[in-house]
């Protein structure tokens, strides 16, 4: 049988960069600014998380602006919800397998 | 090497974010009982108004034209209870469910209120707008019953938006405005039951289901 384990993917032990994603995957698109509201961050904090996210390729950042202040969006890209769906299933099978 | 127990954490951690980042979640139970509350005391007092000027006849006489003063004066006075209900209901529900928010930690203001406020107010305005036409045009007997109609579709596009369960309040407020609709010299008593008593029922129902076992 297939280790479990091969599944789980490192990127996603960090539990902000799971909640990153989890938000992505249900949000098309959403602002620096709610996603630190949502996962309750500081802005370092969220950044380095989303940056390390981004390096991957799992999520694409969009910079625009609204008036004069900077409006930074994220979306999750289809290598990032092929890795997350993976990561998924393997929590799951981990669950299943020591039952 | 990650416990069964580390897995389960990490899902219901997926599921949380997932379910907070799409849906308004502090709506509080207390909010659609005391929304209720409000409403069940503007219809006492619209009842009251209705019986001083006799009867539920608001709508028969003002469409023969034979609208004297007084039946004016009797729906200035219903209209003005209406709105203090409604400003009312909506102080009192925000309340309660900027204490829930503030219990759980979920900011108020965010992504979801948005969605959902945006979501609740369309149908809400257009239907506002065609109620003002009604009683411009002096058909002041389909008020209550297309209040309730349009009031039921904003909760049914409401739900995809907050707690999936005020589908079925807005459901049963369009049964009722749809049943209202056939019928004539009832509208208090279906605005009664649709703005009071529904809203008092959801409201226990939620409060029981999710707030109960905080609260304790």
């Amino acid at each position: 049988m297939k280790n479990p384990i091969d599944n789980l993917n490192k990127v996603f032990d960090s539990r902000i960069r799971l909640g990153v994603m989890s938000v992505l995957l249900v949000n098309e698109e959403i602002n620096f600014n709610d996603l630190k509201d949502l996962l309750q961050l500081t802005d370092g904090n969220l950044a380095s998380h989303l940056s390390h996210l981004e390096e991957n390729g799992f999520i694409k950042v969009r910079k625009g602006f609204i008036g004069r202040k900077t409006n930074t969006t994220y979306s999750i890209t289809k290598a990032g919800e092929k890795a997350f769906k993976d990561h998924l299933a393997g929590l799951e099978n981990m669950i299943k397998g020591i039952k | 090497m990650r416990s069964k127990e580390e897995s389960l954490d990490a899902l219901q951690d997926i599921r949380k974010m997932m379910e907070r980042s799409s849906r308004f979640i502090s709506l509080s139970g207390w909010s659609g009982i005391s929304a209720g509350i409000c409403a069940l005391l503007g219809a006492w007092f619209g009842y009251g108004v209705l019986a001083r000027t006799g009867g539920e006849s608001v709508s028969a006489s003002s469409r023969t034209s034979q609208v004297g003063l007084s039946s004016m004066g009797e729906i200035q006075q219903l209209l003005l209870i209406g709105r203090l209900t409604f400003a009312a209901a909506a102080v009192s529900a925000f309340i309660f469910t900027y204490i829930r928010s503030k219990k759980n930690a979920i900011p108020m203001w965010g992504l979801t209120a948005k969605r959902l406020l945006i979501n609740t107010m369309v149908p809400m305005i257009v239907g506002g707008l065609v109620i003002l036409r009604m009683m411009q045009t002096g058909y002041y007997d389909l008020v209550g019953s297309c209040s309730l109609v349009f009031y039921g579709l904003a909760l049914v596009n409401a739900s995809k938006y907050t707690l999936n369960e005020i589908r079925y309040l807005g459901y049963a407020e369009l049964a009722l405005g749809l049943i209202d609709l056939w019928q004539r010299g009832y509208g208090l008593l279906f605005w009664a039951l649709g703005f009071g008593v529904l809203h008092i029922i959801y409201g226990t129902m939620m409060w029981w289901k999710y707030e109960r076992v905080q609260s304790k």
